[in-house]
């Protein structure tokens, strides 16, 4: 599907649906349904509106941090969307929209970030890994687990969400190549979203593109509007077939934009002008599909208004659902350690309940 | 001939492990066709095909490759080619070998081994003399392992493949060309259990990996003084098996821990921590500790300066037995 100029040319990527910012881009044909389009359209919302949730949530107090992904809606859902139950989706902490479409209640996800556990889900279960907050770690977890379901036999990819600064990381080459070594049916799926923290791009690489990369390394990539929900979905599945027939990984460069601070805990405008930013606003993924399913008849104000009213509604079940969860027993930090029991650790367990129980008595005599 | 040397039980292990259990796999860098740098895994290829590869020359990413296998249901065995090597695997090891069951709530096993030549001894250049022991002990979610015997070296790597937790498996290379008799297989005692390798009465040794050997070769040499010995090998460096240590304490009163690596914050400090809280009223003397200086690992003809020897442990005894 991609021609050398797509990898190369930080100028060249594949477009779908029109881009107010490029609008003499050439559009390839996309390969989606009117029913998938809406389906995609109303999963950006819904994940737009939680997105917003978790932000309020933690300026409430109710979560420690968290890291949006306000604007990269497109570049997670429409990858995601286009996976099969079976494949296993390595993702970083950031891929909050891509768990969601795996089917984890968004509540479990929140459940890492109130500080209930390291992470709250069943892994096996949506087939989405534990994520990984060391910066492209994963990446080599997803590329084990590719070379693995290859070795047995059993049709699956494994898709590795990083971002543009994860493509710095030693693991994230080592990833790569092990996987074109093997040929692996891995997935490495880059949102550059222009910033890693406070650093730019160009203070990431030399390289006019991520995409180029994979060439060197014996490998497929291919460039795509992130914020194109139709392009995404079109270059994902494309992807996902190639490793899936055995010709070995891809690299997909998702270009898109962080609309938000890296965390809640981080301030964007130490950094970053507003006019930086503003342009991106105008390329809102949202907004881009909106309009291209508007134009053609397909959404109208009544499936507009019933995505919204399905967003607000579950954002406001899931709001409940968090604020009354809350830590278990704290001898449950003992329990899941080792797979065999602890001399060590049930002394220290036992010293825990100890103190907590002296504790409890003393709170009952004052 | 009889007998059976430390490389040879190793291959025999990793040969028993990859016939009974089609789960397992072998790879890491030179172990196909050279069969290792230390022939550890000579003839497996030829015998088990791709269940025994080569990998690229990335730590990181064979440790990192063997966490997504082990999700997958395999039972990778990954060689790192030297101690200090593994340092490029630390994170992983560290970040998630160590604590993917943890943060999946017991929901993700990682059933794998990493093998681990190490300590000095052989006259070789930087890098490859070193012990790393603490790092991994230190850390919870890892078990750590380490043969004193050839015996051992087959059934505590076997135990090692079939545990369900990940094993920092540390194979003391001065000792790989050393021979014991008997026939394997042969099966020792499991991991986190010590084992008084010398019984003795006058002070208690306390050693693992390559000080094993040593420290019966002083308990030998300390008859001479009219001495006799207790050698504990502790197989185990976490779990670390307490238990056998203040029995023996409780025994002879006296402790010396014998390791190659520094002392500060070694696992000496750790076991003299341990039997102060636990043994305190046996105790007759201080825990020493005998073990490699807190500098670099010397250029190779600076080595039998900075290991512990004979000499050096027969002088901590004589301290001890000075209280």
């Amino acid at each position: 599907m991609p021609d050398d100029s797509t990898v190369t040319d930080p100028a060249q990527m594949i477009r779908c649906l029109p881009d107010p910012a490029a609008p003499d881009a050439p559009l390839s044909p996309h390969s989606l349904s009117d029913d998938q389009l809406l389906d995609l359209y109303r999963r950006m919302v819904e994940i737009r509106r939680l997105d917003a949730l978790a932000m309020s949530l933690q300026r409430q107090g109710q979560l420690g941090v968290w890291a949006s992904c306000l604007g990269q809606e497109a570049a997670q859902v429409a990858s995601a969307h286009a996976l099969a139950p079976q494949d296993w989706v390595f993702p970083s902490y950031r891929e909050t929209a891509v768990g969601v479409v795996r089917g984890i209640p968004f509540v479990d996800l929140l459940s890492q970030y109130k500080g209930i556990w390291l992470g709250d889900y069943d892994p096996h279960k949506y087939r989405f890994a534990m994520n990984s907050i060391p910066i492209a770690t994963h990446a080599l977890h997803a590329t084990g687990l590719a070379m693995a379901a290859r070795r047995a036999g059993d049709d699956l990819v494994a898709v590795a969400y990083m971002g543009d600064g994860a493509t710095s990381e030693g693991d994230a080459h080592e990833a790569m190549n092990f996987a074109a070594v093997y040929g692996a049916p891995v997935v490495f799926f880059i949102q550059n979203n222009q910033w890693a923290i406070s650093v730019p791009l160009h203070r990431q690489t030399a390289s006019p593109t991520l995409a180029a990369r994979a060439g060197a390394l014996g490998f497929r990539g291919i460039r795509v509007d992130g914020n194109d929900a139709a392009a995404v979905h079109t270059v994902t599945a494309d992807a996902l077939a190639h490793a899936r027939g055995g010709s070995g990984p891809v690299l997909i460069e998702a270009v898109t934009y962080r609309i938000e601070s890296h965390t809640t805990a981080d301030d964007q405008a130490r950094y970053r002008t507003e006019a930086e930013v503003a342009p991106w606003r105008e390329r809102d993924p949202i907004s881009r599909l909106d309009r291209y399913l508007s134009g053609g008849g397909l959404l109208t104000d009544d499936v507009r208004d019933g995505a919204h009213q399905h967003a607000d509604s579950l954002a406001a079940a899931t709001r409940d659902e968090i604020l009354a969860r809350s830590p278990g027993d704290p001898t449950e930090m003992f329990d899941h350690v080792y797979a065999d029991e602890r001399a060590l650790l049930e002394e220290q367990r036992q010293m825990l309940v100890a103190e907590q129980r002296a504790f409890e008595e003393s709170w009952e005599d004052s | 001939m009889s007998g059976f040397t430390m490389v040879e039980a190793l291959n025999r292990a990793l040969a028993d492990e990859l016939e009974d259990d089609p789960q397992v796999l072998v790879f890491g860098q030179d172990i196909a066709a050279l069969g290792g740098v230390f022939r550890v895994t000579a003839g497996l290829t030829e015998r088990f095909g791709d269940r025994v590869f080569d990998t690229p020359l990335a730590e990181s990413g064979i440790v990192g490759t063997a966490v997504g296998m082990a999700m997958y249901g395999y039972r990778p065995v990954v060689e790192m080619q030297f101690d200090a090597f593994s340092y490029p695997a630390f994170d992983q090891i560290v970040s998630h070998v160590a604590k993917m069951r943890n943060r999946s709530r017991g929901l993700i096993s990682l059933p794998l081994v990493i093998r681990i030549p190490y300590g000095g001894g052989i006259g070789s250049v930087e890098h490859h003399s070193e012990s790393p022991e603490t790092y991994y002990a230190h850390t919870a979610g890892l078990t750590v392992v380490t043969p004193g015997s050839p015996a051992d070296a087959y059934s505590l790597l076997r135990s090692s493949i079939r545990s369900d937790d990940p094993i920092v498996f540390l194979e003391p290379k001065r000792r790989y060309w050393q021979k014991q008799e008997g026939t394997l297989p042969v099966t020792t005692p499991d991991i986190g259990t010590a084992v008084v390798r010398r019984p003795g009465s006058t002070a208690t040794l306390i050693c693992y990996g390559p000080t094993v050997d040593l420290c019966l070769e002083t308990a030998q040499a300390g008859t001479e003084e009219g001495w006799d010995l207790e050698v504990v090998d502790l197989r185990s460096l976490n779990p670390l098996d307490i238990g056998t240590l203040v029995a023996s304490v409780e025994k002879t009163g006296r402790a010396i821990v014998v390791h190659e690596a520094g002392s500060f914050l070694g696992m000496g400090a750790e076991i003299a921590g341990q039997l102060s809280e636990r043994a305190f009223y046996s105790l007759r003397a201080p825990v020493l500790r005998v073990t490699g200086f807190d500098v670099p690992y010397p250029a190779a003809r600076l080595e039998s300066f900075f290991l512990p020897g004979v000499d050096r442990i027969l002088d901590a005894v004589a301290r001890s037995l000075a209280y």
